[in-house]
């Protein structure tokens, strides 16, 4: 699973294959596929499986019946938000969480990084809003809002952190902002705790005295401090770097590591006159003061200089202090000032305001005291180092600012007066260090923060205390810092898609403090997101990773299979042979937008979406609805070919072969889901109905069901505004234009090879075609270009589901025939102990009640019903397991049996249908006859059934344990019978199937006998010339027929016949009289596959047999052998469905188009200036053949349709043969003189009437043979060890034929590579004595397997026997028992139920 | 043709054709490796609803 082929080295026989395992997300082996993690997963996407047409979850199982049945989890590359955020905050998950309202689950998520939830959930700059993906739709998803209102919703002194256990080592930081708290932390959790020394009064640095209170209430930022020191981090407040504390003295006092987090906490001056004066001073400064004593002098004109952060800061609280007028001098425009765009809006908002493009020159005073601030205009230049642009003095354009307070805020630096003297510092006088490491050039320091990068942002501050965390570890522990720790930067990640259609969402807006609220006081202004508010944003997000990481389904796993840590991984496979079948997708008409308005309408849907709609499992539970508005279509509309059979539009030149049949049907199932009489009409060009039994289908759905078929190409789609319907023009076959309104329509999409195929056979060195499908040839047609690699399926070509199935045996046969010599080397077999004789033995019953999790456990009383089954009669063991399925429960329960010595056993859990297999296999091991095992099913028929009555559930538990160890009790060991298989293959008919049949036997050593009732092999093949693809059959066929008879396996009979025939799989016996001597031959053999061919139709219409000069397609194409033959025909008529699909026959003969088109090709590469008709009723070039049909027509090939209502006429006259057909086109009846005219004869099967009622071989109508399963099934007859191919089946070309013809060799195989066969041993029985040979049994087995025996009984030969009971509940006598279904054993379930109460 | 003949064979794709040919090979003494790249087996067929002509599940 989850695995993808990427590399084939080696050759036929020993190839080397690599192949990538993508990581599952869940063990495979312990998933119970009980679903808890996908009811937590927040992650909700598109359904691929529903064609996106429901919601699934990241954590997801495909579909309901998966197989496996493991759950996975798609998941891609980290979501850019992550990826952009300094510290790598797990983003998506958080905002998955919030939006669920697991406030304190997005926290701990937060927390693993950061820990100050609240604080960076105010004043970030989130950089990862830029980066949110929800750009492309509007506006980036409210990330830090959304990190507030977790920390608003739930206190994160709460939050449990996880530390490892605390060691010795201590660590000394400088500075308690957030690159010191972040360090402190990050070191906290690893066990090693740290002292903070902290200059100032009080924690939190620029947290602290650089960002006012209004926007960081003091309060927040203490108790998220409080969440640091709660690990037991030390802040020493008032205790400055100094002559009293030096870097030194620390590590004497012995600490570890030091970690210089000063900040940048030194106002830059910007060198100007006057500066020195009272009432000009720092922003910084300012701020500190403001922050730390909640007042500081203001004037009442305040200029500030600078266009940062600071400057809107001490813009902000001047307002707020009292300033009558506060002006923020900035020399470049808006657009270039580095404070955020809200806060510069909040400031002005307060009354703060702006002058740009200007700087100062002076400070202007007077006794001391600002009067002024000189000021020059700017104007902006050439872009600077920065890529801003940088402003330039408009000469004599002074002007003076009326100002009595001038605040400096043009930058910080760092305060190195007492920094160690060695430490090294870069030229802007910040502290040196590694860029991964953050060591700097001393030993055992690390900095980071401000103090490193200038002023900066928390959240680096935070991102770097993290990493130094990190390397001072490493740093105590003397491993290497930098190992491992390089940042790989993914150059093209992959996302989740946008959806197309995303509807537009507004950002929530968070609510303000209002202006007038604001001055005089330091309330905080921004006042959080509500939860629904909260919630709403929160889903806006995109879920750019699939999988968000919040680890909820680990949390719900109880059986521990969630494994986020799994990668892909690269494996070297060594195989002998590879089979190719990637299958294709289906074409996407989004392209076609235009015509079809696919996605624009809603009620415009492909055909595999409407699959899902029809399905019960589906998104509307198999009601019949538009999407639109949930009601449910009375009239639907099927558009054929949109994709196919067009070379302009899109390229996809060939039919896809498929389509035709499943508009039929399903416009035939939605008649049935329709409550009222829906009117379903199919635009279709051809309609091609040519596999077995589909015409039949077709006539019905037309004839019977009521199915409009138009023939038409549609010509315009309109849509109804309020209604959303469709209208549909076409033009009729006359020409005239109609017009009609449909509710629903559906697109008929073609198959397509998708680009990941494409890209595989490149990597494989496989050719395709034009089209991307696998190239082959018409005699071999499952081998690729490349030896030892097989193609089938749809990616050999387009098909449907049987010639899929058939293709797929073929490979295989073609794939293992030539492996024969390493046949059984590889396979592995499970050693099964001697079984114990419990005979006589009182019976000892052991019941395992399974909590499936919380399935069952959630509803049922586990405990309860397990202390039940104990006071049953014979259980002498009751235990319940959290997954009874698991393979440690599998091992726990052999040890019990075992210690126990129980000889029953009952497992109360899920259903049979799934786990028998698994619980029986444990019994087995135990050495335990595997049919000693009862089920009760107290998950899907109960706990699931009975979820809101715990009560009544687990009362119903008991009552189906009791039933189910009732039953235990009267079970019995079976045997399961083994029988030889003998390994002779018998084929039935030397044409070129069963020459190829035998081949495929004979050369994997197999003696084959073949048996032809003609003197001579070869059987219709004789007649043919060439393929469609020029291919000479000839050639092929002589070889093929020298191989046969000079192969030392193959035994050939001609003249041959059949006369009698016995057994069962594995061991027949046939009985020939073989020719001309006509002696009697008996074979024994395991196998026959039966190859009798067919025959072309002999007309009795349209003078053939009366005039030479009409010929069937076979004579024709012989004929054309002769090149004189076509040198003289100037003008040739075909007329197609010569014996096909009329009443007589109602089948299409499947081949005879491609006859037709292939004989007219021929004469027209011999004579191009021939004139040739071709009269049709539906032109049938399914697949790749359409090619030639498009250059038939290119080449001149006249073709016209005719219905069976006005079938062309012929006369035979003096000067040729006269034809008249009528033109469609034009309305009018065409007389035409033709040299030739060649019919399409059908295809008639060769009679086997007599073959088939001694072998007992089900027949069609039409005398085809009948597989068990025409899907399915497609070579196997229902009899087990009889298969069938070549036309015996059905009409087929001769590629197909040899096709079918390997894969019966294939399915022969399978029973001829195996010593011995296990029968079941649930099969019925009959007790002679009771029965009245009524015949009832013999009637009602749907295999034919009853027999009345020469003592006038019935008798079931168990070899034959299929298990299906049904005998045993028709039997009026009572005289059949099915072996484990006996009426004691169903009787005593029952009686076990009514106990007490009847 | 190889010298040192592989008993085992690699199946790419696990709709219906990939489990056919896996299952015929693994029934006639071969080990198979299907290799399939969704997280389940079955491919387009099981997204069907019925399947022509019978109207059987396809599931």
């Amino acid at each position: 699973m989850n695995s993808e082929l990427l590399e084939l080295k080696g050759e036929q026989g020993n190839f080397l294959a690599t192949v990538k395992q993508n990581p599952r997300f869940i063990d495979l082996s312990k998933c119970t596929s009980c679903g808890e993690c996908t009811k937590v997963c927040p992650v909700i996407l598109s359904n691929e499986y529903d064609e996106n047409l429901s919601e699934n979850r990241a954590v997801y199982k495909k579909y309901a019946q998966a197989i496996p049945g493991a759950y996975a989890i798609q998941k891609s590359d980290k979501a850019p938000c992550r990826l952009s955020c300094p510290a790598g905050l797990n983003v998506q998950g958080y905002v998955q969480m919030v939006g669920q309202g697991k406030y304190k689950e997005a926290l701990q998520i937060i927390m693993e990084d950061l820990p100050l939830p609240g604080v960076l959930g105010r004043i970030c700059p989130h950089g990862c809003e830029d980066a949110c993906r929800r750009c492309e739709v509007d506006h980036p998803v409210a990330i830090r809002n959304l990190k507030r209102l977790a920390a608003d919703k739930f206190d994160p002194r709460q939050i449990e952190v996880k530390t490892l256990t605390k060691r010795d080592e201590k660590v000394a930081i400088i500075g308690s902002g957030p690159a010191g708290l972040s360090a402190a932390y990050h070191l906290a959790r690893k066990g090693v705790l740290s002292t903070i020394f902290e200059a100032l009064p009080k924690a939190g640095g620029m947290l602290r005295v650089g960002i006012p209170e209004h926007r960081l209430p003091r309060d927040v930022l203490d108790n998220e401090i409080e969440v640091i020191t709660n690990l037991g981090v030390e802040i020493k407040t008032n205790t400055p770097l100094g002559p009293d504390l030096t870097i030194d003295d620390l590590f004497t006092q012995g600490y570890k590591s030091v970690y210089i987090a000063i900040g940048a906490h030194k106002g830059l001056d910007p060198d100007i006159p006057g500066e020195k004066v009272k009432g000009v001073r720092q922003g910084v400064d300012f701020l500190r003061e403001v922050n730390l004593t909640g007042k500081a002098e203001v004037g009442k004109k305040v200029a500030i200089i600078g266009g940062g952060n600071v400057a809107i800061d001490v813009a902000r609280c001047a307002v707020r202090l009292g300033a009558q007028k506060v002006n923020i001098i900035y020399r470049r425009t808006r657009a270039e000032m580095p404070a955020w765009e809200e806060e510069i809006h909040a400031a002005e908002t307060e009354g703060a305001e702006i002058t740009y493009l200007a700087a100062p020159q002076e400070v202007l005073t007077s006794d001391g005291k600002v009067t002024g601030l000189q000021c020059i205009r700017m104007e902006l230049g050439e872009p600077d180092n920065s890529g801003r642009r940088s402003p330039v003095p408009i000469e004599g354009s002074e002007f003076i600012v009326d100002t009595d307070n001038v605040i400096m805020a043009i930058g910080q630096g760092v305060d190195k007066a007492n920094l160690p003297t060695k430490l090294e510092l870069s030229r802007k006088g910040t502290i040196s260090v590694d860029a991964v490491t953050f060591k700097t050039n001393l030993p055992g320091i690390f900095a980071g923060g401000d103090a490193t990068s200038g002023a900066a942002t928390a959240i680096k501050a935070i991102a770097a205390g993290k990493e130094a965390a990190e390397s001072i570890l490493r740093y105590i522990d003397g491993i290497d810092m930098a190992e491992g720790r390089e940042t790989v930067t993914n150059e093209a990640p992959v996302y989740r898609p946008v959806p197309e259609g995303e509807t537009i969402k507004t950002r929530a807006v968070m609510s303000e403090l209002a202006v007038e609220q604001r001055a005089g006081n330091f309330k905080e202004v921004e006042l959080g997101y509500n939860e629904e508010d909260g919630k709403a944003e929160a889903k806006r997000c995109l879920n750019c990773g699939y999988c968000c990481e919040c680890f909820q389904c680990v949390e719900a796993c109880l059986a521990n299979a969630v494994d986020h840590s799994q990668t892909a991984e690269e494996k070297q496979i060594e195989v002998g042979s590879v089979i190719l079948c990637p299958g294709t997708d289906t074409y996407d008409p989004l392209p076609l937008d235009e015509l079809y308005h696919y996605k624009t309408n809603p009620n415009v849907i492909t055909s595999l979406e409407f699959e899902r709609i029809l399905s019960a499992s589906g998104p509307t539970m198999g009601h019949l609805v538009r999407l639109s508005d949930n009601k449910e279509p009375k009239r639907i509309a099927w558009l054929q070919c949109i994709g196919s059979r067009d070379n302009n539009k899109c390229g996809n030149g060939y039919c896809s072969s498929v389509c035709c049949m499943y508009a039929v049907k399903e416009a035939m199932i939605a008649k049935e889901h329709s409550h009222t009489n829906l009117d379903c009409a199919v635009f279709y060009m051809d309609m091609r109905t040519f596999g077995k039994d589909y015409e039949k289908y077709y006539n019905k759905a037309k004839d019977k069901d009521g199915v409009r078929f138009i023939r038409t190409r549609v010509h315009t789609m309109e849509q109804v505004k309020e209604s959303q319907n469709i209208i549909i023009r076409y033009a009729d076959e006359s020409g005239m234009m109609q017009e009609e309104e449909f509710d629903m329509v559906v697109l008929s999409v073609g198959l397509k090879i998708p680009q990941s195929t494409i890209d595989m056979a490149k990597r494989l060195n496989i050719d395709l075609d034009k089209y991307g499908f696998a190239q082959s040839k018409p005699f071999t047609p499952v081998e690729t270009s490349r030896q030892g690699v097989y193609a089938c399926g749809i990616f050999q070509g387009p098909k449907d589901i049987p010639s899929s199935v058939i293709e797929a045996s073929a490979a295989a046969c073609a794939a293992g025939g030539r492996l024969d010599a390493a046949r059984g080397t590889r396979t592995k077999t499970v050693q099964i102990p001697d079984e114990i004789d419990i005979t006589g033995k009182e019976p000892r019953t052991g019941v395992f009640v399974c909590n499936c999790g919380i399935n069952i456990a959630g509803v049922v009383d586990v405990n309860e019903v397990a202390e039940y089954a104990l006071t049953l009669p014979n259980v002498v063991f009751t235990g319940n397991n959290l997954f009874t399925c698991s393979q440690d429960s599998q091992d726990r329960m052999k040890e019990i049996i075992k210690e126990k010595n129980l000889n029953r056993v009952v497992v109360a859990a899920c259903t049979p249908k799934t786990h028998e297999g698994i619980f029986m296999d444990t019994l087995q091991a135990c050495g335990l006859n595997k049919y000693l095992f009862e089920m009760a099913n107290i998950r899907n028929q109960d706990s699931w059934a009975h979820s809101n009555d715990p009560v009544r559930a687990t009362e119903k538990a008991k009552n189906l344990v009791k039933m189910a160890v009732a039953r235990a009790v009267t079970l019995n060991p079976l045997c399961e019978k083994k029988i030889p298989v003998n390994k002779r293959g018998l084929v039935i008919g030397g044409g070129i199937s069963g020459m190829v049949a035998a081949l495929g036997l004979a050369d994997q050593g197999f003696e084959t006998v073949i048996i032809e009732k003609e003197p001579k092999l070869g059987g219709m093949a004789i007649k043919l010339t060439a393929t469609i693809e020029g291919e000479k059959i000839g050639p092929y066929l002589s070889d093929l027929i020298e191989k046969v008879s000079g192969h030392p396996k193959i035994q050939v009979l001609t003249q041959s016949l059949i006369v009698g025939f016995t057994g069962f799989k594995g061991n027949f016996t046939t009985e020939v009289i073989v020719g001309p001597g006509m002696y009697e031959r008996k074979i024994d053999h395991g196998i026959v596959i039966i190859a009798t061919g067919a025959n072309e139709y002999t007309p009795s219409e349209f003078l053939y047999g009366q005039d030479e000069r009409v010929m069937t397609q076979v004579e024709l194409a012989s004929q054309l052998e002769n090149k004189s033959t076509a040198d003289g025909i100037d003008s040739i008529v075909m007329i197609q469905c010569v014996g096909s699909r009329n009443e007589e026959n109602p089948n299409c003969s499947r081949i005879c188009c491609q006859s037709a088109i292939k004989n007219a090709l021929h004469i027209k590469e011999l004579n191009p200036d021939a004139d040739i008709y071709i009269l049709y009723r539906d032109i049938r070039m399914y697949g790749l053949l359409e090619d030639y049909y498009t250059e038939a027509r290119r080449k001149g090939v006249l073709f016209f349709r005719y219905s069976l209502d006005e079938m062309p006429e012929v006369e035979s006259t003096e000067e040729g043969l006269m034809v008249t057909f009528r033109d469609p086109i034009l309305g009018r009846r065409l007389k035409v003189s033709a040299d030739i005219l060649a019919l399409s004869a059908g295809m008639r099967p060769t009679d086997i009437s007599e073959l088939s009622s001694i072998v007992k071989l089900a027949l069609n109508a039409e005398g085809y043979l009948l597989e068990a399963h025409v899907k399915l099934k497609p070579v196997d007859m229902a009899t087990e060890g009889i298969f069938i191919c070549g036309t015996a089946h059905s009409p087929k070309l001769l590629t197909e034929s040899i096709s079918q013809a390997l894969a019966a060799a294939s399915r022969a195989t399978t029973f001829l590579s195996q010593d011995q066969l296990t029968l079941s041993a649930v099969t019925a029985y009959v007790e002679a004595e009771k029965c009245a040979s009524c015949l009832i049994c013999v009637r009602s087995c749907p295999y034919g397997v009853p027999k009345i025996n020469a003592e006038g009984v019935s008798e079931i030969d168990v070899a034959l026997c299929h298990g299906c009971g049904v005998c045993a509940a028709e039997c009026p006598a009572k005289a059949i028992e099915l072996n484990w279904y006996e009426d004691d054993q169903i009787l005593s379930k029952v009686e076990a139920l009514l106990e007490g109460v009847i | 043709m190889a010298e040192r003949v592989v008993g085992s064979v690699m199946v790419v794709g696990g709709g219906i054709a990939g489990m056919q040919s896996a299952l015929d090979l693994a029934n006639s003494g071969y080990y198979v490796y299907l290799l399939e790249k969704s997280s389940a087996i079955g491919g387009l067929m099981s997204q069907l609803d019925k399947t022509f002509p019978t109207n059987d599940c396809a599931m």
